[in-house]
Formats: structure tokens, sequence, C-alpha cells
């Protein structure tokens, strides 16, 4: 019985430890960055329905939203973006190696992000006008790095 | 049995000229330009609308550097692997020195200055339909465009794809300037015609290809496979693009999709062109999209 128990004892050990390396790597950075993704996407959401005229324009709810995407820019994430976790590390990740490459310019392109979340800041609880001359500027923004540093997707 | 043989002799000779003749490469006639001026204002939209950019600057070019057209962009295809040529200004690299005649016939005849036949990943088979004016309106753009002396590197092409003659009989199958979305359209529709079917040159990718590398118009915009990559082109008839015109508007705009991700891959590079073009035509665009035939 004991020697039964021992065994048991050392099998659940065993499997445990399997699960726990087969964790595929970077696992809680990963989906803690694309939680910070969606949560930009959301509230990207609550403005470009009122640039496409699908909600009336709200400045007060444009601003909020604006407010959101600024906090969620200046958020510091570095420690979400460890060297190697990316998509060959960890399919679930779509991040191309290339952003940690010398020379990538990832830091302009965040800057370019930044500034451009800035300007929708700003705009974006003046009038419609104003949020939708705003609109493309953070698209680029976002293309900036999504462009370079994405696995393609068509 | 000697005059059998004289005969088929001079059948097959015969033969062999109607076969060059059909594949002989047909430009313009010269005065097809006569009595048009050029607009460079209007040349620019014309440029963006046709992407240019996307294709002959390099892919990582942003800004300016969109504007320095010194090819040596990789595009691979069951065929071998295509390199966008220069065609900046500079006269020697590039296309300085060639008339209006000359770009006339190769965006719209797929015929090069000295009459060889283009590959066609130069998409001709688009830009066929679009209207000398344009061209000549780009002409005058594109001269206005900084020079660059990076030289044409060569198609990596094989036997038999090299035979650039045999595109002749790829143009005779493949090539004509017929609308593809047809009946009683907007004003509208009919300028978002223009911008997909000819210029913006979507059919391109978002229409498969059959097994000789022509169009297969029967499901136009419905997509496929990339040619010797991974990932597919979407379909984008009205069966499975769900995007209201607004949707679409928006993303070739600021390159957001409904869901507020941003457009990858070499459509990222397709909107930096649309976002260049007056918002009527975006929306005309849009509203051509409406009008094509849903293919599942």
């Amino acid at each position: 019985m004991k020697k039964i128990l021992a065994g048991l004892t050392l099998a659940t050990v065993a499997f445990t430890g399997m699960a726990i390396a087969q964790d595929a790597p970077f696992a809680r950075e990963i989906k803690a960055r694309q939680g910070i993704m969606m949560y930009r996407a959301i509230n990207l959401g609550v403005l470009g329905a009122m640039a496409k005229g699908e909600a009336e324009y709200d400045a007060a709810a444009a601003q909020k939203a604006a407010d959101n995407l600024m906090a969620s820019i200046t958020l510091d994430a570095s420690m979400l973006w460890p060297q190697g976790s990316d998509n060959s590390a960890n399919p679930a990740s779509t991040a191309l190696a290339a952003m940690w490459e010398e020379g990538s310019g990832i830091g302009d392109k965040a800057k370019a992000m930044a500034d451009a979340a800035a300007a929708m800041q700003a705009a974006a609880g003046v009038d419609l006008a104003s949020l939708q001359g705003a609109m493309k500027g953070v698209g680029d923004g976002c293309g900036g790095c999504h462009k370079a540093f994405r696995v393609p997707t068509n | 049995m000697k005059r059998i043989l004289v005969t088929l002799l001079a059948l097959a000779v015969v033969g062999a000229a109607v076969g060059f003749w059909l594949v002989r490469p047909k430009p313009l006639p010269a005065d097809a330009l006569a009595g048009l001026t050029a607009d460079v204002a209007r040349g620019e939209k014309v440029f963006w609308a046709a992407g240019c950019a996307s294709c002959h600057a390099d892919e990582k070019a942003e800004g300016d550097e969109k504007l320095v057209l010194k090819g040596g962009q990789r595009f691979p295809s069951p065929f071998g692997t295509f390199i966008a040529p220069n065609i900046s200004t500079d006269p020697e690299a590039g296309i300085g020195s060639w008339s209006d005649l000359d770009l006339a016939n190769a965006m719209m005849r797929g015929v090069s200055p000295d009459g060889q036949h283009y590959y066609p990943v130069f998409p001709y088979g688009s830009y066929a339909k679009a209207e000398l004016q344009d061209i000549v309106d780009l002409r005058a753009f594109l001269a206005t465009l900084p020079p660059d002396p990076t030289p044409n590197a060569d198609h990596e092409v094989g036997f038999p794809f090299n035979i650039r003659l045999s595109l002749g009989g790829w143009k005779l199958l493949f090539l004509d300037a017929d609308w593809v979305v047809t009946g009683d359209l907007t004003e509208e529709e009919t300028r978002g015609r223009y911008l997909a079917e000819a210029l913006g040159h979507c059919g391109e990718c978002h229409t498969p290809r059959n097994a000789l590398g022509g169009m297969d118009k029967a499901r136009w915009f419905a997509g496929g496979p990339v040619p010797a990559g991974k990932g597919s082109f979407p379909n984008i008839t009205p069966a499975k693009l769900s995007w209201s015109q607004a949707d679409i508007v928006e993303y070739l705009t600021s390159g957001f999709t409904p869901d507020y991700d941003s457009a990858g891959g070499h459509m990222a590079l397709v909107v930096q062109n649309t976002a260049k073009l007056p918002p009527e035509d975006r929306q005309a665009i849009a509203a051509y999209l409406k009008r094509v035939a849903p293919v599942e």
C-alpha cells in the first residue's frame, strides 16, 4: 500500500512538473499585452463609431475614450516585452523577432504612436470634424509597429 | 511525296509566322496621346490611386521615401521571383528618358519602349482600363520625383517562363479592357469601378488566378491563396465582406478594421495610398464593392 501511495505521489509530481513545463514561454506576458491591445481597440471603437457616423458625437464620451487611449500608451508595459517573447518562441504571439533587433526603430515608432494619441486627446472633445481628422494619425501610429513587427496577415 | 513535304513545310512556316504575328507586342498607335495636355496635380492623385509606390518604392519606405521609386521589392510566384524595377527619373537606371507614349504602352499594353512584353506581375491587365488622360497626368507627376541610380535586378524566372514572346499568348488569353462589374451603376459606383478595377488594380491580388496566371473573372474579388507564399488574400465580395460602407471607408482612410485592429501585410501599403485620395474617392470604392457579385 505504502509503495502504491509513493508511486502515485511520484506520478502526480511528475505529471504536475510536465504540465508546468508545457506552459508555453512568456504566456503571461503575451496575454497581458494582448489585453492592452484589446483595451485600446475598445476605446478606439468608441471614437471610430462617432467618426463613421454610427454613433452620435458625444464630446464627453469621446474625450474619455481618448484619455483612456493615452493612458494605455503612457503605461509602462516594458516588462511585458522581454527579449525572445516573439512568435517563434510562442505562436500565441504575433510579434516578430525583428522588433528586438538593433536599429529596428521601435523607439521612434512608439514615439509616433504617443504623438498621435496626444493629438487625438487634444481633438476628440473639440468637435466631430477634429475627431475624424485625428483618426488617420492614430491608424498610422498603430500601423507603424503592426506593419513592421507583426506576422503578416492579409 | 516531295510535294507533300514542301506543302507541309510551307504550312509550318506560315503557321509559325501567324503565331509570331499573334503574339507580337501590340503598342498603342503613335498618335494615341495627340491633343492631351498634362496636369501635374491630377497626376499626383493618379499616382496614389494607381499605387505605384507600394511596389516600386522600398517596402519599408515612409513619408517622402515613398517618392523614391528605386525598385527592388521581390514578388515570388509559381513562375519565379519578379523584382520591381527602378521607375525613378534617373535617365539610365530609371525611366527618365521615356516619352509619355512609352509610359502609356508600358501601363496599358504591357510593352516596353524597345518592344518587349512585360510580365503581368506589372498590373497592366488592370491599367489597360485606364484613361489615357490619367497616364499623361501621371507621367507629368512622375517627372517631378527624384532620380535614383540603383540598377535594375534581373527577374529570377526559369525556362520556359523566361521566353517573353510567350507572354503574347498570355495577353491573347487574358488581357482585355472590359469592365467586370457591368449594369446600371450610379456615377459614384462608376467612379469606384474605375478606381478599383483599373487604377487601384484590386483584382490583381483579390481575384484568384488560374494555372496560367490569368485572373479568374468568374470569381472576381473572391480571394485565394497567396502565390508561392503563406496565407491567403481575403474574399472581398459581399458574400464574405460584411463590413458596412462606412467600415470600408474608415479602413481605406485610417487602416482600422471594424474591430479596430490595423491593416496588415501588403494591404497596409495600399491603405497608405488610399488615405491620400479625396474622401469621395474612398466612398466611391466602398460603393462599388457593394455592387460586386457575391461569390462564396
